[in-house]
Formats: structure tokens, C-alpha cells, sequence
């Protein structure tokens, strides 16, 4: 049965020698719906880690609630809790076969032996490991480990499935193998899924939904579209991927609808958010959204690369450097270094902070 | 780890094509290292080999002819099958319990908020710097016939702590902590992510123990049992003090080889005994050794959350303080023996018996302090020297010298001791009764574990860093003194402190070649305590103590000033 998780006002306090405390998360209220894939992002240090492990039930709340569907599981020991966990380092049992391993769970539980049996076979089938299920850890490389660690959990079909940063231990490739296999399974079986990584990618290929991160805040919760192209603030922008910062003064204001104006010329962006008349603002924008060669502002390249699938470039513009990325470098003309170069902005993809 | 590969696959192209004529050539082009390889190989033949060598010879020669009357003589007599039997079934119990109580203690110390883990490491370290027959002593005082306990407490006249379970008790409380060290490093070495797993798959914390804890630490456990076990029945000091009627095999190899006069009648006994102890250690070694599943859990990936609740740490605490201060009191009362007048019949304070140590001489205090401290520094640079050899050199002989020296950690005391008389009181070589003799086999006997620790840590050092010494012109002496030696100074120093505390409580070996000129301070101690002098006994075990344990202090505080910090010695 899947089930939702529900997450308010947690807190974690951590005392260290008595005096000195570590706010790893602060005042965290979330909301997971059954089924949903609900990615955990942020730098090392950021809480989400912690977070999740007071889901799971390993770390006490300092304060909050966190429900499992309708169940307030605070006070529950993890084995008491309605979760499966996938850990970084597998974590699998050296002494045990692949079998035992994913059945380890069904016998605590006291399940019947044929039934554990159809059912560590059903999983086994889905993970295409049938070859594997006499082999001990010790055999198996991490990628074969790691789904091993996946199917163990599986097979539980837990309520909630955690994901503790499970790819860090692959090499570049299986990582992203394994992310859209974790995808293709996860959508398959439409297990609710809270997973933690510090890769942005991942967070990007894997989620319905991102919740960003930073010194035990929550920085944005959103979808992979919305966290990229409307983040709220200059952290998340960073975070997920490329960004340049720039300023400019509200000239005029038509409902949600704002014109900017960006030294000396004017630009119409629309906007969730109130900003009055005259203020000055911040506006994000993606390095492709930056026009190469249209007649707007002169600018004068400073950096130039070459990268395959796109060209990038750093151009000095008003005191500041931006970042542009001209994408599909084969039709068009190449810039130096020293070279002037006119830009112009995406007005769709200037995003106010 | 490219550069460690590349210097394998080097190490490898070596070995098949050069064989044996380029390693010899090798080594013949450096003269230090030649003359070095030599001379070890001769030390470890001379007073590893032949004296073990002879032993196995003597045993098959009866009346100038080959014969197997020694061995038959052995299983005619019920006697000698008694103390055969009495060495198993001592082994086996003292193994079994010391493995438990060692494994509470490793539990506690590494997965439970318990408040004394100083004090546990405090007991662990007490065996090696005391006399293995101190806890034997106490245990007379406490439960022998005007025992504190026995008498004192409970008013039992005649008490008899002499025979087998007294001599269970003491050497669990000897040889636990050995147990202890062994299963606490392996239990630290547990990723909690594994137990975590468990966990989270519904298991209880008796469940996670049971089912994922034990197993994982099986092959530890059984480890730390057959250590135990090997130690108990090479025990030499306990079961000659308390054993009373209880005679094991260690005892009777003494027993006959010097008692009766019977040397060649100990020899088969002995090469029974050293079987017995030698596979035990095989098994240990080689079996066990590889079946570990901790190394495949990989590294620790976070800190262990420890236990917290209650109702298990405080039923822990409770036993472990109350293990502690039971074995801490069995060596307070040594010091608090010396200074009572006659135990138990009339406890008033006197200073008579360190009256009588000082008239009859300080000898005992004077030769014993002065041979360890000439045999310290030799075992110290033999061992690290020897380790450097197996780690970095190939040579012709190098397995031997691996073996030899590996498997003398094995060799119970009383057997190399009568190896020694047997070997060197008649020409060429006539050793028995000098100081020589007594050096040696201090150095022989504290050797074996400062090769090992001096390989362990060799084996982390990226041997690229010798090499560049030598490309950079070092010669092999040179690379040795200025780059290998520093690095593992700590484990030198560790080693030193070993072979000192060793040496200064070694009773075994030794007390087969002790002689009017020299005498050492345990094997007086124990001919006091056979008189029956318990205070004199006490005064010269408190001596003892006192000066191993002030010379480890010293040897620390002068380490910390030349900056190897106190942790890094471990003992």
C-alpha cells in the first residue's frame, strides 16, 4: 500500500560536547503524496541526509511531527515504521546470498515460505537477477550490489521507499543507468519515493517533485521545470545548474505583468510576485537564454570554448560577467576572444527573484 | 593505487622472469642487505628452529636408538593422559568464558552508551604489565584458606582455591581481556548501515543482534577463542601457582624436565603440547583469518548511533563495573598483601617483609631490570628490521623467515625453554646459566608480535616513498634509517614498550635457565609464594608493577617529547 508522507514544523537539534549546537534541520514542513518521487537536494551539510533518516527512523525528532499515511510515527522504532530504506553503501548482508538478502525482511515478518518465495522470485524477475540469487556480496559488483540493496527494500512493498544518495558509488555511466532504471521500477511498481542526492541531475531525471535544500531550510519545493526556470532565489539558481544574475528598475506594472527596465532598454517579464514601481530588482538568466548576435547590448568576450554540443562563452557586460551557452554551434558564427559580441535577453526566460 | 598496482605488476614481471638468480643477484649487490638477510635468518634457525628441532629429535631417541618409547610411554600412563585431558578441558573452559565476558565487554564498548569505557581499557591493559601469575596470587589472597573472602566473609575454614576452578577463574580474568581487544576492533569494523538495514526491514534490536550481529562476528569470535585457548595451555605461571593436584601439560614438561631430572622424558610432552597449540593457531591463522565478512562490508560509512535505551545499558554498565572492580581488586590486593603481617590471621601493618626483599637482597629487582632493559632496544630494532626484510625485500628464505618467526607466536614458553637446556648446556655452544642466554630469550619470546605490528603498519606505507630515497642515491641502509624507520616509529616505540613490559614478567621460558648468578623477579616471586610467603611474594610483585608500569610512563613521556603523540603507542 503506498502512502503519503506528511512533515511539520521538524526540527533537529544536535548537541555537541555539552554546549555547542548543529541545527541540521530547521522548521521543515513538507508534503509527499502516495506515489509521488520526491528528490531531497542540496550541498553536503544541508539537513537532507538527516532528514531523512528521521523518517526512517534513525535519528530522533528535536521537534515536529512526521506522519507515514495517516500514522504519526515519532515515537516508532524504525523496524515499527512502514518504510524501506536503499542505502549509499548498500549496506547488504556479507553473510547471507542474494536470496536470503531479499528475503531477510519476509521471514522478520514471519511470512509464509512459499509465499516468500514467490515474491523474492517476482522481485528478482523485475531486476532481471534471476542469475544472481546464490551469490554473496562479496561477488557481485556495486551496480549488482546496489540492486540487490533496491530489491531488498522492494520487496517489502513498503509504504515509503528511501533513497539515501544511493548512486554516489558508481562510476560516472551505471549511475546513469541506474537512475532510469530506479525511474522505469518506480514507475512500475508506483512506490511513494523520498530520495536524497547531492547531484542535481539526478534530481532533475529521477523527481516529480525537487525540494531544495541549504542549512536545514527549505529553499524551494517544486518541479524539475519550475526549480530550473522560476527558482526563488539566487541559491537555487545556482544550485541547479548555470545562472547569471542581473539588475534592473520596474518601470510599469499591468497586473502580473511587469516592464523591466534593463539599462536604458525595456523588457516585459511576468511574475507570481508583487514589486512596486520604481523598485530595483534581480532577474535570473540561463546562459542558453541569451541571444548571440541580436542587436540589444554590447558586450565584449572575455572567454570563448568550444564544448561540442554547444558553444560557451564569458562576455564583460556593464561590470559584470555573464555566461552564455549558444547551443548547435555548427550553423553559426564563432566569436573570439577581444571580439565585440551584441546579446540579447529571452524575455520568457527572465525569471525576478 | 595506479602506483601500488604498477609496483606489483613490476613485482610480478620479476618473479617470472628473473626467478631466483636475479633476486640473488640483487641482494648479493648489497652487502648490508646480504649480510643483514644472514644474520637473521641465522638468529630465527638458532633459537627458533634448532632448540624445537632437537626437542622433536630427543623425543624419538631412547637409550641411543630410534624408538617411540617416550610417546608410548605418555599414553601408558594414566597419569600423563589425565594431564592431558586436564589441558583440554582447562582450554576449552577458560576459552569459552573468557570469549563471553570478552564479548560483553566488546559489545558494550563498541555499540552501547556505557559511562567506564576508560576503565575497560584500563583492565585490558593490566595483564601485560603485570606477572601472569599476579591475578593467581590475589585469588589466594581472597579465597584461599585465611582468604578474604572465603574466611573473612563467609567464615569457611579451609578453603581450597587450588585445583581446576580455581584455576578457571583466574585465567578467565587473565586472558578475557585479550578476547576483548581482539572482538572490539572487529565489532568497530562493522558498517552500522548493515545493522541499520535490519532494522529498517522490520528487525528488532534482539533480532539485528541474533541474526545480523553474531554471524557477522562468528569467525572473530571463534578467533578470539582460539587465542585464548592457545594461551591457556601454554599458561606456564597460573596453573603452577593454583593448580594444586590440577597438573596440565605446561606444568609437567617443567615438572619432568627439571624436577625430575627427566629432559628427554619432557620431549615428547612437549611436542605434544606445542601440537596442540601450533594448530590451534594454524586454524586461527589461515581458516579463520580469511573467513572474515567484515572486510567485505567495507569501510565504516558513518559514526555508530549507540544504544541508549535503559533497559540495556543499564544492566551492562552494572556488570561491567562490577567484572571491572573484581579484577581491579584482585590486583589492588597485591600492594595491600605486602604490607600485612601474616594475611588473614593477623592483619596489622608492617614494613617486615620489604625489610626482608631488601636483607636477603635486591638482586632479583637489580638483574631482571637490567637484562630486559638490555634485551629492549635489540628486540626493538630485530623486529623492525626483520619486518622491513618481509614486507620489501625479496631474498632466498624469505618464507622461511615469514613462517618461523609467525609461528613462535604459538610456541608455548615451557617448550622453547626446554628447547634452550636442551639445546645449549653442552659444547659447541654452552649458553645455560649466563645472562646471554636469559637476553636471548627475552628478545625470541617478545619478537613474533613486534614483527607483526611492524608488518601491519609497513603495509600502509606506499613503498614509491623508499623508492624515491633510492632513486634520489640512499643507499638500502640509508633508505631503511632516514625514510622507513621514522615512519613507523610509532610502531617501534609500541614494540619497545612490549618487549620491555614482556620481558620484565616472562616466567615460562625463562624459568628453565635461571642460575645462581642470575635471579629474576618472577620466577623468586613464585618460589616465595611455593614457601608459602605470600607478603614477601606480594612485596616483589608490587616491585615489579611498579617499575614496568613507571618505565612505560617514562617511555611515553620521552616519546611525547621527541612527537609521537601517546595515542599512537598503543600496547
Amino acid at each position: 500500500m503506498k502512502k503519503g508522507i506528511i512533515i511539520k514544523n521538524l526540527t533537529k537539534i544536535f548537541l555537541i560536547n555539552n554546549n555547542s549546537k548543529i541545527v541540521a534541520v530547521d522548521n521543515v514542513n513538507l508534503e509527499v503524496e502516495p506515489g509521488e518521487f520526491v528528490t531531497l537536494l542540496g550541498p553536503s551539510g544541508c539537513g537532507k541526509t538527516t532528514l531523512l533518516r528521521m523518517v526512517a527512523g534513525f535519528e530522533t525528532l528535536t521537534d515536529g511531527e512526521i506522519y507515514i499515511g495517516e500514522e504519526n510515527v515519532a515515537s516508532l522504532t524504525p523496524d515499527k515504521r512502514d518504510t524501506a530504506m536503499v542505502f549509499q553503501n548498500y549496506a547488504l548482508f556479507p553473510h547471507m546470498n542474494v536470496y536470503d538478502n531479499i528475503a531477510y525482511g519476509l521471514k522478520i515478518q514471519k511470512v509464509s515460505k512459499p509465499e516468500i518465495k514467490r515474491r523474492v522470485q517476482k522481485i528478482l524477475d523485475l531486476m532481471k537477477m534471476n542469475d544472481f540469487s546464490n551469490r554473496v556480496p562479496s561477488q557481485m559488483s556495486g551496480g549488482q550490489q546496489q540492486r540487490v540493496s533496491l530489491a531488498r527494500a522492494l520487496v517489502m512493498e513498503p509504504g515509503v521507499l528511501l533513497f539515501d544518495e544511493p548512486l554516489s558509488n558508481l562510476d560516472a555511466k551505471l549511475r546513469i543507468h541506474m537512475r532510469e532504471e530506479i525511474r522505469k521500477i518506480q514507475k512500475e511498481v508506483g512506490i511513494t519515493s523520498l530520495y536524497v542526492t547531492h547531484d542535481q541531475s539526478e534530481a532533475m531525471g529521477l523527481s516529480d517533485k525537487i525540494v531544495i535544500m541549504k542549512d536545514g531550510v527549505i529553499q524551494q519545493i517544486g518541479s524539475p521545470r519550475e526549480v530550473y526556470q522560476k527558482p526563488e532565489n539566487a541559491f537555487v539558481a545556482a544550485f541547479i545548474g548555470k545562472a547569471n544574475t542581473i539588475s534592473g528598475t520596474v518601470l510599469a506594472k499591468d497586473g502580473k505583468t511587469y516592464t523591466i527596465d534593463i539599462d536604458g532598454k525595456p523588457h516585459v517579464i511576468s511574475s507570481k510576485k508583487e514589486y512596486e514601481v520604481g523598485r530595483e530588482v534581480e532577474m535570473i538568466i540561463r546562459p542558453e537564454s541569451i541571444i548571440v548576435g541580436k542587436e540589444g547590448y554590447h558586450t565584449e568576450v572575455v572567454k570563448s570554448i568550444f564544448m561540442g554540443e554547444n558553444h560557451e562563452y564569458e562576455v564583460r557586460w556593464k561590470g559584470q560577467v555573464l555566461q552564455i551557452s549558444e547551443p548547435n554551434p555548427y550553423s553559426k558564427r564563432t566569436y573570439e576572444v577581444g571580439e565585440e559580441m551584441s546579446i540579447d535577453f529571452d524575455e520568457t526566460a527572465l525569471h525576478m527573484i | 593505487m595506479a602506483s601500488k598496482k604498477a609496483h606489483k605488476d613490476r613485482n610480478m614481471r620479476d618473479l617470472r622472469i628473473g626467478s631466483n638468480i636475479a633476486i640473488m643477484r640483487k641482494v648479493l649487490l648489497d652487502p648490508i642487505l646480504f649480510g643483514t638477510i644472514l644474520l637473521v635468518l641465522a638468529i630465527v634457525t638458532m633459537f627458533i628452529v634448532f632448540p624445537i628441532a632437537n626437542i622433536l629429535k630427543e623425543s624419538f631417541i631412547y637409550k641411543g636408538a630410534i624408538s617411540l618409547h617416550h610417546y608410548t610411554e605418555i599414553f601408558r600412563l594414566s597419569y600423563n593422559k589425565e594431564i592431558i585431558l586436564n589441558t583440554f578441558k582447562l582450554g576449552i573452559t577458560v576459552s569459552i568464558l573468557s570469549t563471553i565476558i570478552g564479548f560483553g565487554f566488546a559489545y558494550a564498548s563498541a555499540y552501547v552508551k556505557v559511562k567506564y569505557k576508560k576503565l575497560m581499557n584500563a583492565i585490558a591493559i593490566l595483564p601485560i604489565i603485570s606477572p601472569p601469575f599476579v591475578i593467581s596470587l590475589s585469588a589466594i589472597l581472597l579465597f584461599g584458606r585465611v582468604g578474604l573472602i572465603s574466611k573473612g566473609l563467609f567464615g569457611i575454614q579451609n578453603a581450597n582455591i587450588y585445583g581446576f576452578r580455581g584455576l578457571v577463574l583466574v585465567q578467565v580474568l587473565t586472558f578475557f581481556p585479550v578476547a576483548f581487544l581482539v572482538m572490539v576492533g572487529l565489532l568497530q569494523q562493522i558498517d552500522p548501515s548493515v545493522e541499520e538495514a535490519a532494522r529498517d526491514l522490520g528487525a528488532s534490536r534482539w533480532k539485528v543482534f541474533t541474526t545480523i550481529t553474531v554471524p557477522l562476528m562468528a569467525p572473530g569470535i571463534a578467533n578470539a577463542g582460539l587465542l585464548v585457548f592457545i594461551q591457556s595451555v601454554a599458561d606456564f605461571g597460573n596453573p603452577m601457582v593454583i593448580g594444586g593436584n590440577f597438573t596440565t601439560m605446561a606444568v609437567q614438561i617443567y615438572m619432568q624436565g627439571i624436577g625430575s631430572l627427566d629432559m628427554s622424558g619432557a620431549t615428547a610432552l612437549a611436542i605434544l603440547l606445542l601440537l596442540v597449540s601450533v594448530s590451534a593457531f594454524i586454524v586461527q591463522k589461515f581458516y579463520l583469518g580469511k573467513k572474515s565478512y567484515i572486510t567485505v562490508t567495507g569501510k565504516v560509512s558513518r559514526q555508530r548511533e549507540l544504544i541508549e535505551e535503559k533497559n540495556i545499558v543499564q544492566p551492562l554498565s552494572f556488570l561491567i563495573l562490577l567484572t571491572s572492580s573484581f579484577v581491579g581488586l584482585m590486583y589492588i590486593l597485591i600492594p595491600i598483601g605486602a604490607f600485612v603481617k601474616i594475611w588473614g590471621v593477623n592483619n596489622t601493618f608492617t614494613l617486615d617483609h620489604f625489610k626482608y626483599v631488601i636483607s636477603i637482597g635486591i638482586k632479583p629487582i637489580v638483574d631482571t631490570t637490567s637484562l630486559a632493559l638490555i634485551a629492549t632496544p635489540i628486540t626493538g630494532i630485530l623486529s623492525m628490521v626483520i619486518a622491513f626484510l618481509l614486507i620489501r625485500r625479496k631474498f632466498i628464505g624469505k618464507a622461511y623467515l615469514d613462517f618461523t618467526t609467525m609461528l613462535s607466536i604459538a610456541i608455548p614458553g615451557t617448550v622453547v625453554g626446554l628447547g634452550y637446556v636442551l639445546t645449549y648446556n653442552k659444547a659447541p655452544l654452552i649458553l645455560t646459566g649466563t645472562g646471554t642466554i636469559l637476553i636471548i630469550a627475552f628478545v625470541m619470546r617478545s619478537m613474533p608480535v613486534g614483527i607483526r605490528s611492524g608488518m601491519a603498519s609497513l603495509q600502509q606505507i606506499d613503498p614509491s616513498i623508499e623508492e624515491a630515497a633510492s632513486v634520489l642515491g640512499a643507499s638500502s641502509k640509508k633508505v631503511f634509517t632516514s625514510i622507513t624507520l621514522p615512519m613507523i616509529k610509532p610502531a617501534f616505540f609500541s614494540g619497545l614498550v612490549y618487549a620491555f613490559s614482556r620481558s620484565m614478567t616472562l616466567v615460562s621460558t625463562i624459568i628453565f635457565l635461571v642460575s645462581a648468578k642470575y635471579s629474576l623477579l618472577t620466577v623468586t616471586t613464585m618460589s616465595q609464594i611455593d614457601q608459602g610467603r605470600i607478603g614477601v611474594a606480594s612485596v616483589y610483585s608490587t616491585i615489579l608493577i611498579v617499575i614496568v608500569g613507571s618505565i612505560i610512563l617514562l617511555m611515553k613521556f620521552a616519546l611525547s617529547k621527541m612527537g609521537v603523540s601517546a595515542d599512537e603507542i598503543e600496547l
